[in-house]
């Protein structure tokens, strides 16, 4: 039953591993912390080393500013209670300036003032992180594929909170900082531009984001499945296929006529992801600023059905209706 | 044994947290072409129940109808002049037991020793409100029309275009203030400490979104703009709605679903929600509401302005006003659909014109109190459902 748990079955202990030198260009990192048997059951036993870095270290005080910001302006809004920002947290919300602004840089701090500087607060941090994460591929002489999948949620963020609200003239279309109010923002988002559901890269984006799921959840089992073959060294079998490989293989053979190999499945998978929000983004960015009701453009384009009418009159329509 | 009982529970405990499970058995009737999702979804032991309707004070006999009218008979009647005497003083014995205080009786609104004054605000009041029954019952039928769907809602029929009405009791239901009404939100300070931006609040009226919570003050009793959707396809420059609006528009629906205990596809059809031609003939009915709605705000409550005191007054110093809660309190038809106006025919017209409301004077001449208000009749009102 072992191969069904949750949690790691393996722990290693040793010399901890301090990883490759690094080059005079960077920073020293911080010693390796040593073994913790809880997060061993998550993932690796060794903590550290840890490399901050300046990327890391701007990148994290940006995120606290901004977090601030947001956590100090919902805490004023229920007069500093402690006990109704806890009761009322969920439906709290740093909120965008007001569609009479526009695209002002600093409205009042309390009209949206404070969510423009959160904003960039936040957006800073984030690009900092994107930044570390593409260096620190960098001087491990790896790939930058953990970079560039980062960067596709960034501009999903970023179509959002910036280029969206630009290209509508309006500060007051982006979305506000709370759990239900971020929520609230996005189904009335679709109610206003005639359902998202019509929009064919949100479409795209479900099926990307539903089929990411679902590889992630084949690779999973598969691996887990012929883990009593070693089969979790998963690179080591593209060119070496042991006998772990092969049964994989087989299965998927076996049950769908046809099988990934030990390199294809990553590729899909990573692509599935970065796609997620990629045709998200696009979805997005072209609501309101091209299209204004897609479900009417998706009929007229055959793309939803048109349903025969009821035979309801909009009464406003009717003379002598009444205001 | 105990082992698997636990991790049952660990797999069963989780995902009835996740269901967010409103226990009884759900109805569900389709009201669409199938697949498109036009499902009235009602769970019967969830339903509110509908309003105790109480009985007439006595019977009202046609020959009752007859003899003296009252604006001859008593004086300061301004409204009800027309009715006979006995029609008269059916009708206000109904409307004591209706809406006031019990131990007040007739004395809400009369100065015992001279029943024509207006001195109390509360006779000017019901003075108004008579007009504003009258006007729904006679120039509002739309809203009450009933109209029949076929299969796949298609077939449009008016099949009751008179629908039920309203009385007094309808929204009071033994209530001097009805108990679903609104009044304007306290403007937010300008500062951050306190201020919501009108939103972001769990509150019943809006479904415990965080959605703009003061959408009443805009639809009903202002006239701003309900819809958000375009009925083009691409962008054009006259048409800009930005998403705070499109918020607050849904605020309202909120409040009209759960005022009527229903959902969007009630009215709607969700796969487009401002198209008219494919929403269901219900939606007919809610656009008439809003509009009486805003009549009824602004020329029978907002335009008593000075007569209303303190006590009837929200924070924001406006008149407490009516929104659909006020009536239907969680149902989709006010007591089940009750046609209670039958048995009070001086409610249902002439109609008086909405303008000119008639405001507080000079306490007219003394009369002392006839038999007219003589025997409170012994109908306990019901408490209201909501």
């Amino acid at each position: 039953m072992a191969y069904q748990n949750i949690f790691t079955q393996v722990q290693l202990r040793g010399v901890l591993e301090p990883g490759v030198p690094l080059s005079p260009l960077n920073e020293p990192r911080t010693p390796a912390g040593g073994y913790s048997y809880l997060m061993g059951k998550l993932g690796a036993a060794q903590i550290g080393p840890l490399y901050l870095g300046r990327l890391g270290l701007a990148s994290i005080i940006c995120g606290v500013l901004a977090f601030e910001i947001i956590g100090l302006n919902m805490f004023a809004s229920v007069n500093w209670s402690p006990i109704q920002f806890i009761r009322q947290l969920f439906w709290l919300a740093l909120e965008p300036p007001p569609a009479k602004y526009g695209l002002k840089i600093l409205p009042p701090l309390a009209e949206g003032g404070w969510w423009l500087i959160a904003g960039a607060f936040l957006t800073a941090s984030i690009l900092l992180w994107w930044l570390r994460t593409y260096r620190r591929a960098k001087e491990l002489n790896m790939g930058t594929h953990v970079a560039w999948a980062f960067a596709s949620a960034i501009w999903l963020y970023l179509v959002l909170g910036f280029i969206r609200p630009l290209a509508m003239g309006s500060w007051s279309e982006a979305v506000p900082f709370g759990i239900f109010p971020h929520l609230d923002w996005t189904a009335a988002f679709s109610i206003r531009y005639g359902n998202l559901f019509y929009n064919p890269f949100h479409a795209l984006s479900i099926a990307f984001l539903y089929g990411s799921t679902l590889l992630f959840a084949m690779h999973g089992a598969t691996i887990l499945a012929v883990g009593r073959y070693g089969g979790e060294r998963e690179i080591e079998q593209i060119t070496d296929r042991g006998t772990a490989s092969e049964r994989a293989a087989l299965f998927w053979r076996w049950t769908m006529g046809f099988n990934a190999t030990m390199e294809s499945i990553h590729r899909w998978a990573w692509w599935f992801a970065v796609l997620t929000t990629l045709t998200g983004g696009i979805g997005i960015l072209l609501t309101g600023t091209v299209v204004d009701n897609w479900y009417l453009w998706a009929v007229k384009h055959h793309y939803a059905e048109a349903y025969p009418s009821t035979g309801v009159v909009d009464p406003a329509v009717l003379p002598g209706a009444p205001k | 044994m105990k082992g698997n009982f636990v991790k049952i529970l660990a797999i069963v405990a989780p995902l009835l947290a996740l269901t967010g499970c409103e226990f009884g058995t759900k109805v569900v009737e389709q009201v669409g072409p199938r697949g498109t999702g036009q499902q009235l979804v009602t769970d019967k032991s969830g339903m509110k129940k509908a309003g105790v309707v109480p009985p007439p004070p006595y019977p009202l006999t046609p020959d009752m109808l007859q003899g003296p009218r009252a604006g001859v008979t008593y004086q300061n009647v301004k409204v009800l002049g027309d009715i006979s005497t006995d029609q008269f003083n059916y009708t206000m014995a109904a409307i004591t037991t209706w809406i006031a205080p019990p131990e007040q009786g007739c004395n809400y609104c009369h100065n015992p020793a001279n029943m024509a004054s207006d001195e109390k605000y509360t006779k000017v009041v019901a003075r108004r409100m008579f007009q504003m029954t009258q006007n729904i019952n006679a120039n509002w039928k739309p809203h009450f029309a009933q109209v029949a769907t076929g299969p796949g809602g298609t077939a449009v029929a008016s099949v009751a275009p008179a629908g039920a009405g309203v009385t007094c009791w309808t929204c009071h239901r033994g209530n001097a203030v009805p108990v679903n009404h609104w009044s304007n939100a306290v403007a937010d300070p300008r500062g951050i400490k306190g201020n919501k931006h009108g939103q972001d609040t769990p509150l019943q009226s809006v479904a415990y979104a965080s959605l703009p919570y003061d959408s009443f003050s805009s639809y009903l009793s202002g006239q701003e703009q309900i819809r958000v959707q375009d009925t083009r396809q691409l962008r054009n420059p006259g048409h800009v709605v930005p998403i705070s609006q499109t918020e607050k528009t849904y605020g309202l629906m909120m409040h009209m679903s759960q005022s009527l205990g229903v959902n969007c596809s009630f009215c709607h059809n969700s796969q487009a929600f401002g198209n008219w031609a494919i929403s269901r003939p219900t939606r007919v009915n809610a656009w008439y509401g809003i509009r009486m709605v805003r009549e009824i705000n602004n020329s029978y409550i907002n335009s008593l302005d000075s007569v209303w005191p303190a006590n009837r007054r929200g924070p924001a110093g406006d008149p407490l006003k009516v929104n659909c809660a006020t009536c239907h309190q969680g149902i989709q038809k006010p007591l089940g659909g009750y046609h209670m106006l039958k048995d009070y025919p001086a409610l249902s017209g002439p109609t008086s014109p909405a303008a000119a409301p008639v405001t507080a004077t000079a306490p007219a001449a003394a009369i002392p109190a006839t038999t007219a208000m003589a025997a409170p009749p012994a109908v306990v009102p019901a408490k209201p459902a909501a």
